[in-house]
Parts: structure tokens; sequence; C-alpha cells
């Protein structure tokens, strides 16, 4: 039995798929973001999966920009989420409806 | 079979971590699980041969990524661990899985609809070398990324400096005076809450009172003296309550 890219694929789906639902019920920012890190490194997984079976450098100079997109968007995040915490004391997803029409 | 039994441990040990990270009640806890997925990932990357994307997996996520998370949960304060049993939306947790479930399905049918799913040209210019050693691998991404890709490259530098500078703005305290700290919006929910109740009791009480006073005005002749009663304490309750 030989390892194929298709098993990386499938273990980088089902890593995208716990990311999803963590995203979708979890309620502490925090979390969120960390899932939101789990479904960018699935696509990482994919992309390197995906330039080894092509031959391709490519695929991991794409990893290599989502990792410095994935940075930037962590220190944003977390500097909103400090700001958020600093007005209000709960910073559940659930209460943060200031933007609201 | 080294390569299987690499590629199991290594998918368990970023399912289960994943699995952590979205199961945990604690974001410390969360944020560990989240470094366990990282690491097997890493592993994942150098039995792909991406020797360099390994380092800087390790270096970047699980060195400075993380600890970022734990530095803002560390000032937000540890104990905030949410309790999972309530569900705020009736319903959320069952959709987000079907949901999820849905999206995975989905991408298996793909992947193993057919023997190789991955279809495309290899590519002649910037392929991968033979000779795949470490040095090799670097040296190779290194060319790439200061040739094709260096607009993008240079893109990513502005990028960064875009979200230090936004990150210093959003973190900065404010000078002078400190802001008035709005109240915790669920004391004011609950305060709300309790704010109309207590106006229906009282105007529950204000109707009985007034009902009682009706009727004992109608049916017997003494009806002052209920009536001075009634309403004295109906007055009272008002002012009880106010």
């Amino acid at each position: 039995m030989e390892i194929t890219a298709n098993w990386y694929l499938i273990l980088s789906a089902a890593l995208f798929s716990i990311g999803a639902i963590g995203l979708l019920i979890r309620r502490n920012p925090l979390v969120m973001f960390m899932c939101v890190e789990l479904m960018l490194n699935a696509v990482n997984l994919s992309f390197v999966a995906f330039g080894d079976r092509l031959g391709d450098i490519a695929g991991q100079v794409s990893v290599f920009f989502v990792l410095v997109v994935a940075a930037a968007e962590v220190v944003v995040g977390l500097a909103l989420v400090v700001a958020i915490s600093r007005r209000r004391a709960t910073t559940t997803a659930d209460d943060l409806s200031v933007l609201r029409g | 079979m080294v390569e299987i039994a690499v590629f199991a441990v290594c998918a368990a040990i970023i399912l289960v971590g994943a699995v952590g990270v979205i199961a945990a009640r604690n974001p410390v806890h969360s944020a560990l699980f989240l470094i366990q997925t990282l690491f097997g990932m890493a592993v994942v990357f150098i039995s792909l041969e991406a020797h360099f994307l390994a380092a800087v997996q390790v270096v970047v996520y699980a060195g400075a990524i993380v600890i970022l998370f734990l530095f803002v949960i560390m000032l937000l304060g540890v104990d905030q661990s949410e309790n999972l049993n309530i569900e705020p939306i009736v319903g959320q947790r069952f959709i987000a899985g079907v949901v999820g479930v849905a999206t995975f399905a989905l991408m298996l049918v793909t992947l193993t609809g057919s023997e190789d799913a991955i279809t495309g040209q290899p590519q002649a210019t910037g392929a991968l070398g033979d000779e795949l050693t470490d040095a090799n691998n670097v040296r190779q991404l290194a060319e790439t990324l200061f040739t094709d890709y260096v607009f993008a490259f240079e893109a990513t530098a502005i990028l960064l400096t875009i979200a230090v500078v936004g990150a210093v703005v959003l973190a900065k305290r404010t000078q002078g005076e400190m802001l008035p700290t709005p109240r915790n919006t669920l004391e004011i929910r609950e305060e709300a809450y309790q704010a109309r109740i207590d106006a229906r009791a009282a105007q529950l009480e204000a109707n009985a009172a007034e009902s009682a006073a009706a009727d004992s005005a109608s049916s017997t002749g003494e009806a002052d003296a209920d009536l001075v009663e009634a309403s004295g304490t109906g007055d009272e309750t008002d002012g009880g309550d106010a």
C-alpha cells in the first residue's frame, strides 16, 4: 500500500471540516481564531500535497504566503479582541453587536 | 511501511489536536491542542519533502502565533472558561455538525471518486529537483520566491507593516482620562429583565387592588373604609417597588 497524495488531501479535508465546525459552534473569539488557523493549516497541507504530487515548488511558495497572511490576520484580530475586552467585561461573540445598524 | 506508519501517527496527532481545540473548555487548553496539531503538521510536511516549511511551521506557528494567543488569553484572564452546555441558538450545534460533515463528505466523494483525483500537468519551470535534499529545497524555494513571486513577496512586506501599525493603533490605550467603562452587557440585560418583572408584578398588584376595591364597593355598604384601605396598600406597594 502506498501513501498517495489523496491520503493527505483526505486528512486536509477532515481538518478543514473540524475547523469549520469549531468556528460555527464556539463563541469565544480566541477559540474561533484558533479554528481559522486549523482551516488555514488544512489548506496549507493540501497545497503541499498538490505541489509534491505535481512536482511543483509553487505549492510551497503559496504556503509561505498563506503563513504571512495568517500571521497578519492573527495580529489584527487579537488586537481587536484586546481593544474590545478593555471596554466590556465579556467577550463572547454573541455580545459583540455594537456595529449593528 | 514506515511511510504508512508515519502518516497514521501524524494523522492521529493532527485530528486529536483539532478535536481538542474545538472541544476544550478552557482557551489555554485549546491553544495547547493547537500546538499539537501544528507539530503533527510539521512532521507531515517533512514526509512531503517540504523541509523549509516544516521548520517555518514550528517557528512561526507554534513559536509565535500560539504564543501570541497565550499572551492575549493571559491578558484577558485565564478563568474565562466557557460553559459549553448552553446553546445560545437552538439547534446551532446540530446544524453546524451537519454542515461540517456534509463538507467533509463532499470532499471525500470528490477525492475518492477516481484513482488519482489530482489532475494537471507537472510544471516544466520551477519543478522540484530530483535530489530532494534539505539544502536543495531551501535553495529552490528561495529562487522561486525571489524571481517569479518577488512582487507578491514585496506585497506581503507591506501587508505585515500595515498589520503591525494597525495592531499598535488598536491596542493603544487612550491617553489621559480613562474612558468610562460600559457595564457588562449581561448585567444590563439582567437588570432590564428584572425591571420588566418588577413592573409587571406592580401592575398585577395594582389591578388586583383595584378590582378588590370595586368588588367591595359594589357589594357592601361600607365601601369607603375598604376603598381607603385598598388604595392605601396599593400606594404602599407602589412606593416600595419604586
